[in-house]
């Protein structure tokens, strides 16, 4: 019996959101009694942070402090129309129609401070601890609460926004087939290493190295978290995970927890990440979406580390010990 | 099904209700007794979203039959905070951001909570052990391992941004 070392590369170019009827998602956005503010969606957030990104974006492009921003979501009932929470797509879909419902909404409070103040709309700024004030003249100022006051009582306006954003469908060209499916992509490669135990097939995980290019980092503690999270679910689909082992034979289908395979707490490694910002120009403040990319990559990276290791290459995941085994008896023989 | 009574100490307090014979810990403690921290996951044992403290050990209230608690002394999540401050743990998880769609917390806290009653100085090969019956499909589990030694004191990252 002999432990094998081998390491494994692999890199992805991942869509942002999808190029299907135009994937729109809408929101919108409303000054309270209070003068707070509220988002309302439909876009679930799941755990990934949803519910903080667009509250970030909102409290940035209305310019009022984030304690001030609430967000209501996750009800197609009374929400606006989102395509829902896949491809990546929530940050940048979803913020970008939250900037929209924000600057409409921002507008019409402006408009209702200048009144007050009794100055042109286009003078003003908001200092984002909640008051609005005239460009170099900070003393002449109106609370953002007293200024959506005065549009609700005294002016007989409603301070709120409607946002929507979405990538016109794209057609491939009959003469070429060249096509545009999606206006922005985000980044990765993965560096594995592993050890395989060339008499059981059982491969270990060593450790997980990868660079990532998701745009601006909006909530940077949630992108780690993503992308730790992630870096967990590539090896569980390369190593463990499936519903199907025999298929089209469905012997040994896993019917619970105890059949259904994931790698545990002590079947990790130390996943060492590096994320690298570059703004995306179509981007909500530049963001991507690291959702789904940061699971990709070490699938094909587990797969080529275990060639690298045993010289078996296997094209059909999970990677079962099983597997491994025969490649390695197949070599034999064949040799 | 006919009813019977139960005693218990739920969270320090002192508890009497009637349930059916064939209840169990998780039924009566969501339905009857309003802690909604136990998860109903698989309901069957394997993953460990239920886990409560059944005097101090930890326990499976999906597959614990409430009758046997009988007279027991059970721990859930919502009586971990003292007077409003977290417990430890609930802060590290919250430092560490160990939780994303927060099914599997509550069970992790209590896991992590039995472990560290009894051996408030883990290491990181007992935290795996204490864990590994409680499933997460988001973290990764490196955030919760790393918040369970934080709130030993001690520190472990081993994976770091840039």
């Amino acid at each position: 019996m002999t432990i094998k070392r081998g390491r494994g590369i692999a890199s992805v170019n991942y869509p942002i959101g999808m190029n299907l009827g135009g994937d729109p998602s809408q929101a919108l956005v409303h000054a309270t009694p209070s003068g707070k503010f509220m988002v309302t969606l439909s876009s679930i957030d799941l755990g990934q942070g949803m519910k903080s990104v667009t509250r970030q974006v909102a409290a940035e492009t209305l310019g009022v402090p984030i304690e001030d921003v609430y967000v209501d979501t996750a009800d197609s009932d009374t929400g606006p129309h989102c395509m829902g929470s896949f491809a990546s797509r929530g940050t940048h879909r979803v913020g970008n129609a939250v900037i929209n419902a924000a600057e409409e909404a921002r507008a019409v409070l402006l408009d209702a401070a200048a009144e007050k103040l009794e100055v042109n709309a286009s003078d003003l700024e908001t200092d984002g601890k909640g008051n609005i004030q005239v460009k170099g003249a900070p003393s002449r100022s109106i609370s953002v609460m007293d200024a959506s006051g005065a549009a609700q009582f005294e002016q007989g306006k409603t301070v709120s926004g409607r946002g929507i954003f979405f990538v016109p469908r794209n057609y491939p060209d009959p003469e070429t087939g060249a096509m545009q499916p999606v206006t922005c992509y985000a980044h990765a490669c993965t560096v594995v290493e592993v050890e395989v135990d060339d008499e059981t097939g059982v491969v270990t995980m060593v450790s997980m190295k990868s660079a990532f290019e998701i745009g601006r980092a909006i909530n940077p503690a949630m992108v780690e978290q993503q992308l730790v999270g992630g870096g967990w679910m590539g090896m569980s689909h390369a190593l463990y995970e499936t519903t199907e082992p025999y298929y089209p034979n469905r012997d040994h289908a896993p019917v619970d927890f105890s059949s259904y395979l994931m790698p545990g707490p002590g079947d990790i490694c130390p996943i060492d990440l590096v994320v690298l910002e570059r703004p995306a120009p179509d981007g909500p403040y530049g963001g991507k979406g690291p959702g789904e990319m940061c699971a990709t990559p070490p699938i094909p990276a587990i797969a080529n580390a275990i060639y690298d290791a045993v010289g078996v290459r296997v094209d059909e995941l999970p990677i079962t010990p099983e597997k491994v085994l025969r490649g390695i008896k197949g070599m034999s023989q064949t040799h | 099904m006919s009813q019977v009574p139960i005693q218990f100490k739920l969270n320090g307090q002192d508890k009497a209700e009637f349930i059916d014979e064939a209840a169990t810990l998780l039924s009566v403690l969501r339905g009857k007794v309003g802690i909604t921290s136990p998860k109903a996951g698989c309901e069957q044992g394997t993953c460990g979203t239920c886990s409560v403290l059944i005097d101090g050990e930890l326990r499976l209230s999906c597959i614990t039959l409430a009758q046997t608690c009988a007279g027991a002394s059970i721990e859930t999540v919502e009586g971990m905070d003292t007077d409003g401050k977290l417990h430890p743990l609930q802060q590290a998880f919250l430092d560490r951001f160990a939780a994303q769609c927060g099914f599997c917390t509550t069970g992790m806290l209590m896991a992590a909570k039995a472990l560290l009653d009894k051996n408030p100085n883990p290491t990181r090969e007992e935290v795996v052990d204490a864990i590994s019956g409680n499933i997460c499909r988001c973290t990764g589990y490196e955030p919760i391992i790393e918040a369970i030694l934080d709130a030993t004191g001690g520190s472990a990252g081993s994976y770091r941004r840039a």
